[in-house]
Formats: structure tokens, sequence, C-alpha cells
């Protein structure tokens, strides 16, 4: 491998990427193939398989992003883990060493939410830029990059215990669509990376690399080219700009707790959806007051996290749904936009299962006494699958800036969140319909439980044909500063009923393309 | 298991100089014991009648038939430290005067679960109660010597995943 690059802090010609995971480590990698030079910040350290532990809490101490937020709104996470609005990780790799891997591509009629949906009272629907006959390629791409299973000639996983109690009660309740779903998890050997051997802790991040995630694939590949230098334990905490409105570099702190400049000729920012408004927030000037990016007043609103829940079922006896992949199988009758059920958008059914000690912090938060410990007691015996449906985004649900300081002294993301109607009526329907499934098997008990804190962060820069509409561009362009791009699920319009990865990285491919021949063209 | 020691005491020994502490442990001076001492909590800078309330709280608030004493004893052993001291006989006292309001001389001479999880109810709005149930989801749940009473089998990685060890093996559907 090429010794990886390294960077003068003063190398003005360098495109600066802040965030390693799914977008931002995608987004490095393909431009550093391109021949771009990048840098890239981390906020986390390095972890690579080797160093990942088998164990929910060990692997929450290691992986997480803890620094501080604040919540509010009526979401119940607000109440049970008010400093823990979201599950998301602090590493090189981002929130792709943590992901389950499920890999969909969104449904065309989604691209068009405000068209297809209409007017929703409350909600702020709008159209993407762009569809899916213009992503098709792109999807693609990521999906041979990921080596998703069930496309492209590659095999699909075999069901697990839990998938398989899953799938009898799907199809005895008359489902069609069911099977082991579009995995970002290797059915056999593929891209140097080996077949899933059904270890179970792919939250905790992949021991044998079988799940595809971008601190061990394309951030050691781009680091191969002498092109990319991947700065950990680096946290940016401002965008600086010129009197001519073009963003210059970036302030961060090193590992060492000291503030740095880099200059930069592009910046883009992939944050996560918490992370990447607070960072435009933060960056307010007298020239931009209102924080970076945020002449529309978007910045931070519109924040989507998947109308989820989960429902579990206990049996007369075993299903030991902790083994093989987290994430085993789906069902995707639901997804579909059919108002007659009562709300606009479709949800998907997909299996998961959380280890003893999870389970017990997130069946049901807060409670105690019998009716909880009774259905701990039959953990063995339990079956568990996801709700993810697309939620509505509001206005109001949005990220601001904190009272509250983190260990730098910049103010933290308030996260506030209320459901809106929609997303109740789908929840409420997907609940009905996954008791109906495993009662159908038998379940001699079925638990609906409430929303973890978010895994799926979308929406909070949204990407908008007109600029009074959004933050960016359909190339996640700053509609108002040029060299300045947005790469992760906060460019999100619309959040869809599938869970958001695939798209997250298609759209990185797409725009590392897109700033590559600008660049080549001297536009930015 | 390191904070748990066992006193090498014999039974009858034991209990000769111990008082009951409630329907699961006795309490003598410096520690609480199974009644039939298979294990004992030393105590230090709590008293025996508060480690005892802690321990019959966290079995009602948590209870598991098939769970022993002495896990729960592990998960509620941090409180015996001079910082929460006065955290755990204000709250314990609370407690008591709860349950006397329920018509029992204490919260443990409340012998049945129901009463207990009665008197529980009343405070479990209080820091207090929240503070001792909140510590117990990690501190009980996450010991993993009580995994295997769940059938849950932890780690996996070390013995190659459950691709060979029945990952599909379900036989009854
Ligand atoms: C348990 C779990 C399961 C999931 N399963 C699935 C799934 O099956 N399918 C799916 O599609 N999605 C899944 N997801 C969601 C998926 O992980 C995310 O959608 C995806 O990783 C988001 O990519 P991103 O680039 O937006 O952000 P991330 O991947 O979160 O990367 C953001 C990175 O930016 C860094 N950062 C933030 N701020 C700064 C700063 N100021 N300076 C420097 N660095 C900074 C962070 O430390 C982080 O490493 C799951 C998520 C979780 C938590
Ligand atoms: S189940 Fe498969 S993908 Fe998940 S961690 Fe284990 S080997 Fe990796």
């Amino acid at each position: 491998m090429a010794q990886a690059a390294k960077f003068d802090l003063n190398d003005d010609n360098v495109v600066v990427i802040v965030g390693t995971g799914a977008g931002g480590g995608v987004l490095a990698n393909e431009l550093a193939q391109k021949g771009v030079k990048v840098v890239a910040l981390e906020a986390g350290g390095r972890y690579m398989p080797e160093d990942y532990v088998n164990d929910e809490w060990e692997s929450f101490g290691q992986l997480a992003w803890t620094d501080p937020r604040t919540t509010s709104g009526d979401w119940r996470v607000a109440k049970d883990f008010s400093g823990l609005p979201a599950w998301i990780v602090k590493a090189v790799g981002g929130t792709s060493v943590h992901w389950a891997g499920a890999s969909l591509r969104f449904q065309d009629h989604e691209w068009k939410a405000r068209t297809n949906y209409g007017a929703v009272e409350g909600a702020n629907l709008l159209d993407w830029p762009i569809d899916g006959a213009e992503m098709a390629p792109w999807y693609d791409k990521a999906e041979a990059k990921l080596g998703v299973t069930g496309v492209g000639g590659r095999a699909r996983l075999p069901g697990s215990n839990n998938y398989k109690v899953f799938e009898k009660g799907a199809l005895a309740v008359g489902y069609k669509e069911v099977h082991t779903g579009n995995m970002a998890i290797n059915s056999a050997d593929y891209d140097g990376r080996m077949a899933c051997q059904q270890t179970g802790f792919c939250f905790q991040g992949c021991k044998w690399g079988a799940k595809w995630s971008s601190a061990y694939t394309d951030i050691p590949r781009g680091e191969a080219t002498g092109n990319l230098e991947v700065r950990d334990h680096a946290h940016v905490a401002r965008i600086l700009h010129d009197d001519s409105g073009k963003v210059t570099g970036v302030e961060y702190f090193d590992k060492d707790g000291n503030l740095q400049m880099q200059k930069a000729r592009i910046v883009a920012v992939a944050g996560n959806s918490f992370e990447s408004p607070r960072l435009l927030l933060n960056s307010h000037s007298s020239m931009f007051p209102d924080g970076l990016a945020n002449r529309s007043g978007q910045v931070g609103r519109n924040y989507m996290r998947h109308t989820t829940g989960s429902v579990y079922a206990t049996f007369e006896h075993p299903v030991r749904m902790w083994r093989g992949t987290t994430m085993a199988g789906i069902i995707r009758d639901e997804a579909r936009h059919d108002p007659s059920r009562g709300f606009v958008g479709g949800y998907e059914l997909e299996t998961l299962s959380l280890g003893l000690p999870f389970m017990a912090a997130f069946l049901d938060p807060g409670a105690w006494g019998r009716e909880f410990t009774t259905a701990l007691d039959s953990y063995e015996n339990m079956a568990g699958m996801w709700i993810v449906g697309e939620d509505m985004p509001q206005a109001d649900n949005r990220v601001t800036l904190s009272d509250t300081a983190d260990a730098f002294g910049l103010k933290v993301a308030n996260v506030n969140f209320s459901d809106h109607p929609n997303d109740i009526a789908m929840r409420d329907h997907a609940y009905a319909r996954g008791q109906a499934i495993y009662k159908a098997v038998g379940a001699t008990r079925v638990m609906p439980t409430p929303p973890y804190p978010s895994t799926h962060n979308l929406g909070t820069n949204r990407m908008s044909e007109r600029p009074e509409d959004g933050v960016v561009n359909r190339h996640g362009q700053s509609h108002d500063i040029p060299n300045l791009f947005v790469s992760d699920g906060s460019q999100f319009t619309s959040g869809a009923a599938e869970n958001p990865t695939l798209t997250i990285v298609a759209l990185a491919i797409r725009q590392a393309d897109h700033i590559a021949k600008e660049m080549a063209a001297g536009n930015v | 298991m390191s904070q748990l020691r066992k006193q090498g005491l014999t039974r009858r020994a034991l209990l000769s100089r111990a008082v009951a502490a409630g329907a699961l442990a006795v309490a003598g001076p410096g520690f609480i014991a199974a009644p039939d001492a298979a294990w004992a909590v030393e105590v230090t800078a709590i008293s025996e009648h508060q480690m005892a309330t802690l321990l019959q709280m966290a079995r009602d608030i948590y209870p598991h038939d098939r769970v022993g004493d002495r896990y729960y004893a592990v998960a509620v052993k941090s409180y015996d430290v001079t910082d929460q001291k006065q955290m755990v006989a204000d709250g314990i006292a609370a407690l008591d005067a709860a349950a006397r309001e329920a018509g029992f001389d204490t919260y443990l001479a409340a012998g049945w679960e129901d009463e207990r999880v009665a008197i529980l109810r009343r405070i479990e709005d209080t820091p207090f109660f929240q503070t001792v149930r909140g510590g117990l989801v990690t501190g009980l749940y996450n010991q993993k010597e009580v995994w295997p009473i769940f059938g849950y089998e932890g780690e996996s990685f070390s013995h190659g995943g459950y691709i060979a060890r029945g990952f599909d093996d379900i036989d009854w559907l």
C-alpha cells in the first residue's frame, strides 16, 4: 500500500471533508480515486475489525457518539434518553461501523413525495430535484461497491431462526414480498472481504469484515492512492470564509485539543444530520449571521428519523434471535403508497434482534415489575422486527444550537422532534400488522416496542430545486456558497420508506463525479 | 464477582450473629448474607438495613425468579460508598415512611411482593427510585454471569459465529 498522503495546513488546493461515515468516507475515496487531493477530518478515533468487541455496552463505549446533545419535543426519546437523541458512531467510518447493512433503493414515487402524496397538513413535503431514473446508474455503482445481496447476481443470505419465524408469519397473513433482504453483507467472498459468519454482532462492528463499512474499505483504499489524508480525533469547530463569501478552510481541534486551521478549496460537510447543521450554524459570521448556507433559513429544519418502532413476540419454544445477522429479512408489501390505509407513504418490516443487555434497556424504557421482567424471562423464545417507514418532514422538527456547550466550548445540537399524525397512524398500522404476523405463528405474547434513539437521521440540510426551499441543490452543493457541499443524509428532501445508507452512498459517488468535473472546469 | 466475598462462616455461626433483615437476607455487623450463607456482601458506608432494603428493592423492581440474590447484590453493591450514603439514607427513609403509610413497619416487613410493589409505586417518581432502577438496567443485565440464565450466549466471534452453531436450527415451526 502506498504511503497515505500528508497535506500541509496551508495547502489551499485540497478538498476538506468533515466526517468519514457512509457519506464522507465514500466521497473521500471516490475523489481520491479521481486524483483529487483530500483531507478528511474525523472527530472520532480509528478502530478496525480486530478492535471491535462482541459486547453491546462495551462496544457502545468504544464507538458511540456520547458528546452532549439536548432534546425537546413530544417524542418519547426526549424523556427516556434525553441526552442521547441518536445512537450513532463517532469514529473513522462513522455509523457505517454500526449499521445493519440493509440496502434498499427508493421507490420511484418517493422522489416526488409532494406531487404524489399531495399537500399534507402540517408537513413540509417537497419533491427531490432528482428522480429514480437519474439515480439508477449511481445506485448500480453503490450496490456494487457495497456488495449488496439479491442484486447484481449476488446471492441472498441464508435465513436465520429469527427470519424463519418472521417469514412463516408473513406468508400466513398473506404477504408476498418476503426475503432475507438486500444486505451489504457478503453471502460469499466478495471484493476482498469474506462471507458472513452469522456472529450476530452487526451493530457492534463486523469483526469479519463481511459487512461493508467505509472504515475498512473506502477509507484505506482512498489512502492507498496517495491522495487522501485522514486525520482522526480532529473535531471541526467552524468553517471559514472570505469576503467574497466563498469558504476558505476549517478550524478544528486536534487530538491534543489544539485549535488548527486547514485551508481548503472546497469543504464538504458529512457529520450526520445533527452535526452537519450544527457546524453550519456554529460557523455564523457577520456576513452570514444565521449560519453558513442558511439564507433560506432551512438549515436544521425538516429533521426526519423514519417512523419506527419494534414488535417483539415470545413463543412456546426457543428462537434464539441473536444468532446470525442482526437484520435478517424483510417484508416489503407495506412499502407502497396507499392512502386507503389512513396515511401517506409506506413502511418496511425488517427483522431485528438485540442482545439481552440492550433488550433490557430498550424493550420498554423506564418500565419495571413483572410485566416487564416476564418478557425478558422469555428472551430465548423471542423474535423481533423493526418498523421503518417514511415520516413527514416538519419545519419545526429541527436541530438548533443549544445553550449547552461541549468539551471544546462549542454549542451542541438541540434536537426537537414531535410525531406528525401521519407518523402515528403509520406506526399504529405497522404495530397491528407486526403483531398479526407473530400471532399467526403462535406467539404467546406480543410487545409493540417504542422507537429507540434515532439511527436514521435525515433532512436537516435538505436538497431543493429552488434556493428558498432548501439548503443544497441537486448535487448537494450549497445554494449560497458554491464551494461548500453537504454529503451525508442531511441532504434528504424526504425520507422514503427505505433505510437511507445506499442512497447516501449513491449520492456521494454522484457528488464526487460532479465535484471532480467542476474542479477540472475551474468552476470551483 | 469481586465485590462479593464468601465469608467462610458456618450457617449456624452466621445466623447466630445475624438478625433477620427481611424476606431474603440476614444482616449482621458489617455484612448481609443469604440465610443459607451461600453468599454475603460486606457493608461499609451504609447500614445493613439499607443494604438489605436495596437488595429487596432490586428484586422487586426487576424480579426474575431464576436469578439468585447474589446477582442483585452485585448490582446494588455500588451504593455502599460514602458519596452515596446520604442519598441512600434519605431514599430508604422515604421508602420506609411510604411503607408505614401502607400499614407496615418497614418496606422489608411487607411479606408479599404485591404489597412491596404497591409501596414502591408511591415513590416511583422520586429521583432515588429512578436512580436505583436506572442503575439496575446495566448493573443487573450487563453481568455476563446472568446471561446464561436467560439463554443469552454473548460473544460469538471467538467461536466462529453461529454459521455452524445453530443460527438456523429452529425445529418447531
Ligand atoms: C444501529 C444502527 C443500524 C443501522 N442500520 C442501517 C441499515 O441497516 N441500513 C441503512 O441504510 N442504514 C442503517 N443505519 C443508518 C446508517 O448508519 C446511517 O444512515 C449512515 O451511516 C449515515 O451516514 P452519514 O455519512 O450521514 O453519517 P455517519 O455515518 O454517522 O458519519 C458521520 C461522521 O462524522 C463525524 N463528525 C461529526 N461531526 C464532526 C465534526 N464536527 N468534525 C469531525 N467529524 C465529525 C462523526 O464522528 C461520524 O464519524 C443504521 C444506524 C445505526 C445506528
Ligand atoms: S452476522 Fe455477519 S455481518 Fe453481522 S457481524 Fe456477524 S459476520 Fe458480520
